[in-house]
């Protein structure tokens, strides 16, 4: 058994309440999504168009996504810090969550601004 | 009643088994812990600690029949037969119901279990209004029994890393304490991924504290420390 002496790391505070942030603004988007496309309606594919080529929706849409991969970011990491063990292993895994979650907001933007 | 009692002696045995006993119950039994010292008077060879007998002591907590509980205040007539009884789950085992609790002391020494205070001390004692010392109830009747922290999650993944309610609740009791002068390095102790930030609010804690204390309640204040400190 270990027997160093324990003090903090100093990190990990901002990160918990990132992940609170990040979850009231997707909790404010999707209700706002919602009453928006209920006004708007848009029954086919140029309606659909029409309706993501307003600025404002892009630019929550972006802030949604953006929200959303930083919060599966912090609780992706709080599974791996839990199960596994070996350190190797937890950072490779770390590095690839990391870059799918990049690869997907790239991905987001690159259809959000397609039109 | 029947007793399926979780035995294990690592002089003697290869592996653990589950043994069953059978006990009369009488009209003066009223808690679990009664019929154990039965099962004693059957086989002496079975191991459980136990002291003050009223849950005060924290000694006999152990696994009854899935939950974690103290024997000495679960009624006999609340449980269901066979009684399941095992040792706290995480804790490396020593024998039968008997398990090590040096990971868990350990996590309670880190949190500085105790008043820091350098200022000179007043002729008489430092005085707390009766609001200020209204803060620490449902903090001080901690026993340190270790059913909150072993029957939870995150500290059976972590235990060496992750302080567990059981301590939390007992840091929060020094924060939330008015002639403690150390809030800062208490907090600066605690921001750390591992070390607070591994409760994930599961509340197994609550479910079973047997003083009917609240350590998520207590992690959440901890929390707000921190937010009030940082932001």
């Amino acid at each position: 058994m270990t027997r160093r002496i324990v003090v903090g790391a100093h990190y990990g505070f901002r990160d918990w309440l990132a992940q609170r942030v990040t979850a009231a603004v997707m909790a404010v988007y999707s209700v706002v999504f919602v009453v928006a496309y209920a006004v708007a309606g848009p029954a086919d594919h140029a309606a659909w168009r029409a309706f993501f080529s307003q600025g404002w929706l892009r630019l929550a849409t972006l802030l949604f996504f953006a929200s959303l991969f930083f919060h599966a970011w912090i609780g992706m990491r709080d599974i791996l810090m839990d199960y596994i063990k070996p350190v190797w292993l937890r950072l490779l895994l770390q590095v690839l969550v990391i870059l799918t979650l990049a690869g997907y907001a790239g991905w987001a933007v690159q259809i959000l601004w397609r039109a | 009643m029947r007793i399926s009692i979780y035995r294990y002696d690592p002089d003697r045995d290869e592996k653990p088994y589950m043994k069953e006993y059978d006990v009369a119950v009488e009209p003066g039994d009223r808690m679990l812990l009664d019929l154990l010292v039965k099962v004693k008077a059957i086989d002496d060879g079975v191991a459980f600690r136990r002291s003050c007998r009223e849950g005060v002591c924290g000694s006999d907590a152990m696994n009854i029949n899935g939950k974690n509980g103290l024997a000495c205040i679960t009624r006999i007539a609340d449980l269901k037969e066979p009684v399941e009884l095992r040792p706290l789950p995480g804790l490396p085992v020593i024998r039968d119901l008997i398990v090590d609790m040096t990971q868990f002391f350990d996590q309670y020494h880190s949190i500085r279990p105790y008043l820091v205070n350098d200022e000179p001390p007043p002729e008489r004692e430092r005085l707390q209004s009766p609001e200020e010392r209204a803060e620490l109830d449902g903090l001080y009747e901690c026993i340190l029994c270790a059913c909150c922290s072993t029957s939870c999650p995150s500290f059976w993944w972590n235990p060496d890393k992750f302080v567990g309610p059981a301590g939390l609740l007992n840091a929060y009791r020094f924060l939330a304490d008015s002639r403690d002068r150390a809030t800062n390095e208490r907090l600066d102790n605690l921001e750390d991924p591992y070390r607070l930030f591994r409760c994930h609010t599961i509340m197994n804690c609550v479910d079973v504290c047997p003083k009917s204390l609240n350590p998520t309640r207590a992690i959440g204040k901890i929390k707000e420390m921190m937010v009030k400190r940082t932001v």
